[in-house]
């Protein structure tokens, strides 16, 4: 599948969940097994795109480099309540400044 | 929009005033977010698309961390094909959004087909709190339109921006998204159980890295919040979950 087909197609697929909830009759959400999967799984893949973006290399083996010490000033700045844009190139400004000393 | 005015509208004026203060509470939501689609423009060409790919992606998946998780899974040497399941799978919560919004904007036919496009957690969050259904439309409206140009607007500026950086990884760029997608994941982790599942998620992600292609382990740690759900019933709902199986 080419970059292109994937990016029309998962956009299409995005604009489709979309609709379903607003067309969607409301009692299906009243499953509480339902609901509580859909509450976690942004959860689960979150947590996940973060461990494999921050931990893994391209080869399929993991690492501790510049970007799991700019996942902790991620960190730092969030527990300190700053906002979105200031943590995410706080994070990148804390990792080139590593790299470039490194 | 010819509506039917609920009984016991306040005077005009009052509801004047009222929809001044939901634009403006919108319109400073939809800037702050709007804006940051300068890092994912810079990210998305960082992670090896084209300036109109991530445009595209901006224009057409309008929903941020669907976005950053495609272009994630693509950086990080994975099939586009995984890129889009993964940015469908965290798509869905946009759909049980829709489920909450469905009721108070009351919209049918091609007036919900356009709304659908902008239905993402910010113009849900604008719009849940409103006390009518004229407020909760303002709010919508205002906080998607505004969100929508500016997000756009913002992807191009990083996605040439980034281009003409050079390595993105001297600016850190690639750091940038796992930053991004924990400020994503940040608000969500306030309770008990999140927090574990996101800490088991990230370790089998972790554990099937050397085995899969990328890509792969960010789906397979979605069963993780599968089994979580199905397995752990808090006391509060047991009674509901009994009375109502599967």
């Amino acid at each position: 599948m080419s970059v292109w087909a994937a990016v029309l197609a998962a956009g299409l697929g995005c604009y489709l969940l979309k609709l379903a909830g607003l067309s969607v009759p409301t009692s299906v959400l009243d499953r509480p097994v339902v609901a509580r999967v859909a509450d976690l799984i942004p959860v689960a893949l979150l947590a996940a795109l973060i461990a494999v973006q921050v931990v893994a290399t391209s080869h399929g083996t993991l690492t501790l480099d510049a970007r799991a010490a700019a996942l902790a000033f991620a960190v730092l700045l969030l527990w300190r309540r700053a906002p979105f844009l200031v943590v995410v190139f706080g994070a990148a400004g804390f990792a080139a400044l590593l790299r470039l000393l490194g | 929009m010819p509506e039917a005015r609920a009984a016991g509208d306040p005077s005009p004026l009052d509801s004047v005033e009222a929809r001044r203060g939901v634009v403006r509470d919108s319109l400073a939501v939809g800037l702050a977010t709007g804006a940051y689609g300068v890092s994912f423009g810079a990210v998305g060409v960082a992670s090896g698309l084209n300036v109109a790919q991530t445009c595209a992606l901006s224009l057409l998946m309008f929903t941020g961390a669907s976005q950053f998780a495609m272009v994630g899974v693509i950086a990080s040497g994975g099939a586009p094909i995984a890129g889009a399941f993964t940015a469908l799978l965290l798509g869905t919560r946009n759909t049980l959004y829709g489920l909450r919004l469905a009721p108070l904007l009351g919209w049918r036919g091609p007036r919900r087909w356009a709304a659908a496009h902008l239905v993402i957690d910010e113009s849900t969050a604008m719009t849940v709190t409103r006390p009518d259904r004229a407020l909760a439309r303002t709010g919508f409206l205002t906080t998607g339109i505004s969100i929508f140009a500016l997000w756009n607007l913002a992807t191009l500026v990083g996605a040439l921006g980034g281009e003409a950086l050079g390595d993105p990884r001297d600016y850190g760029l690639d750091a940038a998204v796992g930053a991004a997608f924990l400020a994503l994941l940040w608000p969500r982790l306030d309770q008990p159980l999140a927090r574990v599942v996101a800490v088991l998620a990230a370790a089998v992600a972790l554990g099937v890295v050397p085995f899969t292609t990328a890509g792969v382990p960010v789906l397979v740690a979605g069963g993780v919040a599968l089994l979580a759900g199905v397995l752990v019933t808090p006391r509060s709902s047991t009674e509901q979950a009994r009375r109502d199986p599967g």
